[in-house]
């Protein structure tokens, strides 16, 4: 990622793009927002950045019209604007890519993107312009979707695509992006942000909230910062520098890198052998993949989103049906005796979803509920053929207080936790369930650098207490930070294994990109 | 994610409900008015037909037993996902269990036969809502669609048997023969008697005891055990159900097995307390009733005890005014009925998008205007 020069500064007097004057947020005890006060300017880019629960998703969302600011005012090219709800701000020219996706899942991705501007009472006629038109889209940003695609069956990495040709759809100047990059690979990402300065070059206002420092530095032109709900701090990007950044966020220097000691590798706790999974389609996305774990390290894998981590990983934990092969764990084989979820958990076999608000979680249930979901039948959990109230609730809580899950409340729902304090009560469940073989998906997917450091080094105490890690991930960076070996698919298939001494980032994004190496031993 | 800003809890249960009642009576008194009467009088003269007098009360709580056992039967379902219309059947079906417990087994002693009726009721409503589960879990086929098919169902097969099996001999009307007197509920008077209290008699008897512990029970199952969470967890997310080790098929079933068992117990109240015999259409859409007491209690155990009660009043003080004015008759009652049923049960939410917005004004001082 390169940086660009930052774009013209628009005229001294023309109106700011988007600004918003003394934005004031309360729920209930939590004061998410104090007095905000920022401007974007046409044609330049804005970071916002700051701790998992600093109360940047809280404000983008009253900017679109999701929730009704206590105080304050918002002005759109310098006019005071109403915004009570997402029509109004799409009305307003400000579009949203969310965090958590807001796409209907058995739609295709067209579907999808005319839904509700659909144009006329007869589908047919809207379709085809709106098809028309997003090949126009695609085109200049280079956002290739299959347009007649079910949403539900395109990886993370397009889903996100199509909620970004959703904003542009419908004639957004204003385009916000809450985490755009916490699921792409490097090299989506690098697309995103060409695609990004090509809106900004044509003047349009880009927000871009993100934990990632290089991010900000690659692609912004001014930042903020905030913290427990209040800007400490904005800076142009140009005068500043992560380790600058990470400061101000945190408020105390952040390492950026956690150290390890090289890992020991023991037994063998698992074992694949050619395992394959089709999907509802019969298509195959998991080709004879075979390979093992042993106890103490950290198997990496890297691939482009959609590539089979997914299934990989879903075909062990249990919650996609493998077609073939064999899964050896605990003396047993998962597949042919066709164990479900639960009963491979009992064997120590833990999960981190990749995508915890679709299956790791229940939005509407409290933080407690969600802490012993999938071990709500543990013995510790019920007394006497009922729940035990008071040790889910103590456990929740204490799980809170370990991985700093703000706010600390077993009682609140989960919906009501910001993204990174959602991901992060879904990793201490797990990593509290001291399971032998831990798979994680994403385990810093929208976590900020503080809680990545602290995630980091906790998985790798897990892997020094004797455990087999098996992580996917988007970020090159987390899996060269935290693998031991790194297996790296493409098409459903393992194309290559790297000792960690051996894996270079080139040598792995050619073998990403269908490259194959000779299987070091 | 977010959701747009959520109802303070006492406005969500409390103020939304009767904002719903407030409308519906408004429109019913529209109609009286209409009609010739005074609206006021006839509001009046339902409060004080169905909560006025003892033998009023009597009849209201009579009437909200068969609700609370209906309700109930909608909620579980609900926890699960499931929008279970079966519910009529399940109680006809389920009653057809109760009373052939009684004409057989009858002259056993009364504390024999409760509990036997019991698990006939709930077992017989158990197996019509197995079928259309079963199709649900297995094949998909949706259960709306299954269970209003199986109340016609239940309603075809009940007439056949009182029509050609269960019929009493020499007799025209399709009923049976009368339980004997070891299998007829205690009527709340005469347990009221045994206390030394005098009340006037009336059909309300012990089943409405049972039917309050049928709430406490689903709320305790609900809330407070593992199979309650996995239910409301399937019916939650049914992706993270998967994750978590629960099978959705096997809670879609568990559900509506509950589910049924407890419509069944409308028999209870309806034959065993106050006809004493199977007759034709016995539930009279208590089934259906059960759908618009689940929805305004919230789905909550206590919600529909009371919105039983409600409703039960509605139906004792309708009866009483088309007893006393006579420009309104039996289907002007009915009218009115489905007034509130539609406002309070099809057409809870539409209320309900003003007052957050209202709340969410007041609450900030001012509007972000
Ligand atoms: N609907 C809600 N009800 C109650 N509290 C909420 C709600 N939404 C957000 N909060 C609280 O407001 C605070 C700010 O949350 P927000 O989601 O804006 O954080 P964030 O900066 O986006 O964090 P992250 O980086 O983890 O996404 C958090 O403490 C959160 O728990
Ligand atoms: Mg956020």
């Amino acid at each position: 990622m390169s940086k660009e020069p930052a774009a013209p500064p628009s005229t001294p007097d023309a109106p700011p793009a988007l600004e918003l004057c003394g934005i004031d947020k309360r729920f209930g005890a939590v004061h998410a927002n104090r007095a905000i006060t920022f401007a974007v300017a046409a044609g330049s880019s804005h970071g916002l950045i700051g701790e998992n629960g600093a109360g940047k998703s809280t404000l983008m969302n009253i900017v679109y019209g999701f929730h009704c600011a206590d105080s304050g005012e918002i002005r759109v090219q310098g006019r005071t604007v109403e915004i009570g709800s997402p029509q109004q701000a799409i009305a307003a020219g400000i579009g949203m890519v969310h965090q958590h996706f807001m796409l209907v899942e058995n739609f295709t991705v067209l579907e999808n993107v005319v839904l509700g501007v659909e144009g006329g009472a007869l589908l047919a006629g809207g379709l085809a312009a709106a098809r028309a038109e997003l090949g126009r889209l695609a085109r200049d940003y280079g956002l290739e979707v299959p347009l007649d695609a079910v949403v539900s069956e395109l990886s993370v990495g397009l889903q996100q695509r199509v909620e970004i040709l959703k904003a542009l759809y419908r004639g957004a100047e204003v385009l916000i992006l809450d985490e755009p990059t916490a699921v792409l690979t490097p090299h989506e990402a690098d697309q995103l942000f060409a695609m990004l300065r090509r809106l900004r070059a044509q003047g349009k206002a880009v927000i871009l909230v993100t934990h990632k420092l290089r991010e900000i530095m690659a692609v912004t032109d001014r930042v903020t910062v905030m913290k427990q709900g209040a800007v400490v701090a904005e800076v142009a990007t140009r005068e500043t520098s992560p380790r600058g950044l990470a400061e101000h966020m945190v408020g105390r220097a952040v390492l950026l890198q956690v150290e390890k000691r090289p890992a020991q590798p023991g037994a063998e706790l698992l074992s694949v052998k050619a395992l394959e999974v089709r999907d509802r389609l019969g298509v195959a996305r998991l080709k004879s993949v075979s390979f093992n774990l042993r106890a103490g390290e950290i198997v990496g894998i890297a691939g482009v989103a959609g590539n089979g981590q997914s299934e990989l990983l879903e075909a062990l934990a249990g919650t996609r049906a493998a077609s073939r092969g064999e899964i050896s764990f605990g003396g047993r084989d998962l597949v042919r005796e066709q164990l479900d979820p639960r009963a491979r958990r009992a064997l120590g076999l833990a999960h981190v979803p990749e995508d915890r608000l679709r299956m790791g979680v229940v939005a509407g249930f409290s933080a407690a509920d969600n802490a012993i979901l999938g071990y709500h039948d543990a013995a510790r959990f019920n007394r006497g053929g009922l729940r035990d109230e008071a040790a889910i609730r103590a456990a929740c809580a204490a799980k809170m207080a370990e991985f700093d899950v703000r706010p600390p409340q077993p009682e609140l729902r989960l919906a009501a936790f910001s993204g990174g304090n959602q991901q992060k009560l879904v990793l201490a469940r797990e990593i509290d369930a001291d399971p032998q073989v831990l798979l994680i998906g994403q385990p810093t997917r929208g976590v900020d650098i503080g809680a990545i450091e602290f995630i980091h080094k906790r998985l790798i105490a897990l892997r020094d207490a004797g455990k087999a890690l098996l992580l996917v991930s988007v970020e090159l960076d987390e899996i060269l930070a935290l693998a031991d070996r790194i297996l790296v698919m493409n098409g459903g298939e393992i194309i290559g294994e790297l000792a960690r001494a051996d894996a270079t980032e080139e040598k792995i994004g050619l073998m990403m990109a269908g490259v194959r190496a000779e299987v070091s031993p | 994610m977010s959701a747009p800003a959520k109802l303070p809890r006492w406005a969500e249960f409390g103020l939304l409900p009767l904002i719903n009642l407030a409308v519906a009576l408004v429109v019913a008194g529209v109609i009286i008015k209409i009609l010739g009467e005074s609206p006021l009088a006839a509001f009046k003269l339902m409060a004080t037909g169905a909560l006025g007098t003892q033998e009023g009360i009597g009849y209201t709580l009579y009437y909200a037993t068969n609700f609370i056992f209906t309700g109930l039967a909608v909620a579980v379902a609900y926890h699960a996902g499931l929008f279970n219309i079966g519910a009529e059947g399940q109680a006809y079906i389920g009653g057809l269990g109760t009373g052939l417990v009684c004409l057989y087994l009858g002259t056993w002693p009364f504390w024999v036969v409760l509990p036997l009726a019991v698990l006939a009721g709930a077992i017989f409503g158990a197996a019509w809502a197995f079928i259309p589960a079963w199709l649900q879990a297995r094949r998909g086929s949706h259960i709306v669609i299954t269970t209003i098919m199986f109340n016609f169902i239940a309603a075809a097969l009940m007439t056949y048997l009182l029509v050609n099996v269960l019929i009493k001999p020499g007799q025209q009307s399709p009923e049976t023969r009368e339980f004997s007197t070891n299998a007829v509920m205690p009527a709340a008077h005469e347990l009221f008697d045994k206390m030394g209290i005098t009340v006037v008699a009336t059909p309300l008897n012990l089943a409405f005891g049972l039917a309050l512990v049928a709430a406490v029970g689903v709320w305790i199952f609900i809330w407070r055990t593992r199979w309650g969470f996995a239910l409301r967890v399937a019916g939650a997310n049914s992706a993270a159900a998967v994750y978590a080790g629960i099978s959705p098929p096997r809670i879609i079933v568990g559900a509506m097995l509950i589910s049924g068992a407890l419509a069944g117990g409308l028999g209870l109240n309806e034959l065993m307390g106050s006809q004493h015999r199977i007759l034709m259409d016995f539930p009279s859409g208590a089934g259906f009733v059960g759908i618009a007491v689940a929805l305004m209690g919230r789905n909550q155990p206590v919600g529909i005890v009371v919105a039983a009660v409600l409703f039960g009043a509605l139906y004792q003080g309708g009866s009483q005014l088309s007893f006393d004015m006579p420009k309104i008759n039996r289907d002007m009652v009915v009218v009115i009925q489905g007034l509130v049923i539609l406002l309070c049960g099809a057409m809870e939410n539409v209320f309900r998008a003003p007052l957050t917005a209202l709340f969410a004004r007041v609450r900030s001082g001012k509007g972000i205007e």
